[in-house]
């Protein structure tokens, strides 16, 4: 190998693009080409052609510092991910299973609990978790769907095995930045897409449209379908303006909509009109101050309300996150089996429950060797890599453990797959996951790929952006490629 | 058109064109001073002074700056991020408008207001000031423009598209009545007479602030003469900063959005907006003249003011009315 790769180490990983030292994949070859022959100051071009777009759209992310923010974009590298068609093949249906469980689950968690009755799930879990929500409880969701959209993590362990991390049901993010990168590959390197048949990802926007279309209330022909954002200063805001731009609808904030008699309207220039459907980048916490937390100035007063009256559909569900509850995690493989009577064709990550006495025992004297999590938190908070932890962390998430066996979960520390990655000058191996977006709606769909994050600083192998994460354009071949 | 992304067209436009504003002054007394011979500091400061006057900027430029200089008076109008009308800020504000708007304007108008306030704020602005204020204004003048052509190109002419038509129009007929009032605030030095060199070269500054030197000299062939100047850009029926030009483009916009014919009225803005239209339709120079142009132009910016008022309570604020005097002063600031 020459060039960019000249110096790369494989290391003791399953490596994406090298199968050895030297030694490039099949469907890596053509990229391994493009990119060695590149001159350094071409690549650093392109690199610098690539921030701008992203800068001039403002795809950035604001960090305070003193009385003025300075705006960031998301780290974007270069070197793209491949997956080949029978892996993706797999991975789809992994997922389409997995989320036909997970929907099941919650419809039988809110009505009859037979899981709960049959002792596969323990009730006291279910009770005890942050985001179950007891006003749920015998309410018919629209078309029976709770998770509409999920963002299910995915990793590769030393032998390439794809497992999944963890399910994101209540509000994920980073789809649109799976769009945007894509754009940007094809504006820095178009002439290698030429090279390869990449199933494009840009249907996203109406496959989510037509699921929300699918919930409207009572199966309504044309509703009115909004999203609902926090506002311009959350740091997702450009995802949810893109997302409502690609769909052609309205974003809305908490402070556009009102609730009169058990109905959703948004104020215009033409007076109220009323609103069927809701896509809603809020948690359930802040949702409607009248039912959850009494302070959210974010959301709607009443808006639970209209929905418990099947006046408005909220895309996900409320009370979702009962199912993205690291704890629950633990149990979608024999949820899979006890709703579908099949075996995961995605196995989970080996996982610890600290409220079970004997895994506890075990958390506590390995800590040092454990990723723990905590149950109820996202984006890389309240983790713990015991490898790279230090002895005061170990202690502290040890008291937090025996305060609250039921918060945590504990798993063997993965080393992840490894992608060549540009950084500092020079191409080395980063660790990466992946995130696929599945809409459920009239049907499971998944547009092909997903967002790989990777761990830009060395060794790290937490990829979350607020950890210094950044991300890779992720490619799907197309099945003839194989 | 929900009315929160309603308002937010009406001042992100309005915000352009404020930027526009300041950038035309800040070029056009740079000119005129160059025009003089006399460079004393009093006789600079005297020259200065009336920007301030113009955009009512005095009180917060008096806090922050000890003296008026050239320098400090153009620091403060173009980059200043204490003054919540600097060039700067006014791109800043327009900015976070069209943010909360991304949906309804194309991504072209977005990406031209984005890349202006980066320019300014991180990019090489400042050194292009520098090496010349004048290509700098003129550029950013540029810049501007180029953000009306990209909207009048890639936008829906649309509900969005006429509240920014309204923005900008009311926003520029307040620019055009304070760029002539500049005039009544600027003393004539002793033994200038009305009418003569000074004051005539006072007028042409006036007519090129607002881009109608050739306009004007195309109608009123090689005559320079404060009645016919402030006739022009008050009542003139087709120059595109007269104020009754923009007054008119603004009443058809509204009438637009409520489909309302023209002359006619519907709601309380277009009662005001109206009003104010028919004042200008049949008002003469001569009797703005007689009874005082500064105060003539004291009514006008008054006048707009309860144009917006009437528009934020009809289309903007309506559920509430609590909220309209919050609102737009928490924008105006």
């Amino acid at each position: 190998m020459n060039g960019l790769f000249a110096d790369y180490e494989v290391g003791d990983y399953f490596d994406e693009m090298f199968s050895a030292p030297g030694e490039v994949r099949g469907h890596y070859a053509a990229i391994a080409e493009r990119f060695a022959g590149l001159q350094d100051d071409e690549f650093q071009k392109k690199r610098i052609l690539a921030d701008r777009s992203y800068l001039s759209q403002g795809i950035t992310f604001t960090v305070y510092s003193g009385d003025e923010g300075t705006e960031r974009i998301f780290p974007f590298d270069l070197i793209p991910r491949v997956i080949p068609a029978d892996e993706w093949s797999m991975i789809e249906r992994g997922l389409v299973q997995r989320l036909t469980a997970l929907n099941m689950f919650l419809h039988d968690v809110y009505h009859d609990q037979r899981i709960l009755k049959e002792g596969i799930v323990p009730r006291e879990l279910i009770a005890t978790a942050r985001h179950f929500r007891p006003e749920m409880q015998g309410f018919d969701v629209e078309r029976g769907i709770y998770i509409h959209i999920c963002g299910t993590d995915l990793i590769r362990d030393r032998d390439g095995r794809y497992l999944v991390l963890e399910d994101n049901g209540r509000c994920p993010s980073g789809v649109s930045y799976v769009l945007e990168n894509r754009q940007a590959m094809k504006r820095v390197f178009p002439n290698l897409f030429a090279k390869y048949s990449v199933r494009p990802v840009d249907r996203y926007a109406q496959d989510l449209l037509a699921m929300l279309r699918h919930i409207a209330p009572h199966g309504k022909p044309d509703p009115t379908v909004v999203v609902l954002t926090p506002g311009i200063y959350n740091s997702a805001y450009f995802e949810h303006s893109f997302l409502a731009r690609s769909m052609g609808i309205e974003i809305v904030t908490g402070n556009d909509l009102v609730v009169e008699n058990k109905t959703v309207y948004m104020k215009t220039t033409k007076g109220l009109q009323k609103v069927d459907v809701i896509y809603r980048r809020i948690d359930d916490d802040f949702l409607d101050p009248q039912v959850f937390r009494s302070d959210s100035v974010l959301g709607v007063p009443g808006i639970f309300e209209a929905y418990r009256a099947g006046n408005v559909s909220l895309a996900n569900a409320v009370g979702t996150g009962v199912a993205d509850d690291k704890v629950t995690y633990y149990y979608v493989p024999a949820m899979i089996k006890f709703y579908l009577g099949e075996d995961p064709i995605l196995p989970n990550v080996e996982t610890f429950l600290t409220s079970n006495e004997s895994d506890r025992t075990y958390v506590l004297e390995n800590l040092s060797n454990l990723v723990v999590k905590a149950a109820n938190e996202s984006g890389g908070y309240g983790m713990l890599v015991g490898p790279h932890a230090s002895k005061a962390e170990i202690a502290a998430f040890r008291e937090a453990i025996l305060a609250d066996p039921r918060g945590y979960v504990a798993q063997p520390t993965i080393q992840l797959s490894r992608s060549p990655s540009y950084c500092e000058g020079k191409v080395e191996g980063r660790h990466i996951d992946l995130r696929p977006y599945i809409i459920c709606g009239e049907k499971v769909s998944i547009i092909p790929g997903g967002l790989t994050r990777v761990a830009l600083r060395k060794g790290s192998l937490v990829v979350n952006s607020s950890q210094g994460g950044g991300s890779k354009d992720t490619w799907v071949l197309d099945g003839e490629e194989d | 058109m929900l009315s929160r992304v309603a308002d937010s067209c009406f001042w992100l436009s309005r915000y352009i064109e404020r930027a526009e504003t300041n950038a035309r002054l800040l070029d056009v007394n740079m000119q005129l001073l160059l025009d003089f011979e006399d460079h004393n500091p009093s006789t600079v400061q005297m020259h200065w002074q009336p920007i301030l006057a113009t955009l009512e900027d005095q009180d917060l430029y008096t806090k922050i700056h000890d003296s008026i200089t050239p320098e400090s008076v153009m620091e403060f109008v173009t980059f200043e991020r204490k003054n919540p009308h600097s060039v700067l800020s006014c791109i800043g504000n327009a900015r976070e408008n069209a943010r909360t708007v991304r949906e309804q304007i194309s991504s072209e108008m977005w990406e031209q207001i984005n890349r202006t306030f980066l320019y300014l704020r991180d990019g090489p602005a400042r050194s292009d000031y520098h090496d010349s204020p004048i290509d700098f204004y003129r550029q950013l003048v540029d810049r501007l423009h180029a953000f009306q052509g990209t909207t009048d190109a890639t936008m829906t002419h649309g509900e969005g598209w006429e509240f920014l038509q309204i923005g900008k129009y009311l926003e520029r007929a307040d620019s055009t009545s304070r760029v002539v009032d500049v005039k009544y605030h600027i003393l004539l030095p002793s033994g200038e007479p009305v009418g003569g060199n000074v004051d005539i070269t006072q007028w042409m500054a006036v007519l090129r602030s607002c881009s109608g030197m050739e306009a004007y000299l195309k109608i009123h062939v090689g005559k320079v003469t404060a009645s016919k100047v402030a006739g022009f850009l008050l009542l003139h029926d087709d120059f595109p900063r007269s104020i009754r030009f923009c007054v008119d483009k603004m009443d058809s916009a509204l009438h637009r959005i409520s489909n309302c014919e023209d002359g006619h009225f519907s709601n309380e803005v277009e009662r005001v907006s109206g009003m104010l239209r028919s004042h200008l339709d049949y008002t003469t120079i001569e009797s703005v003249f007689s009874s005082g142009l500064h105060q003539f132009l004291d009514t006008i910016q008054l006048r707009l003011a309860d144009v917006t008022k009437a528009l934020s309570e009809t289309y903007c604020n309506w559920l509430d009315p609590s909220q309209v005097q919050s609102q737009s002063q928490s924008q105006q600031a």
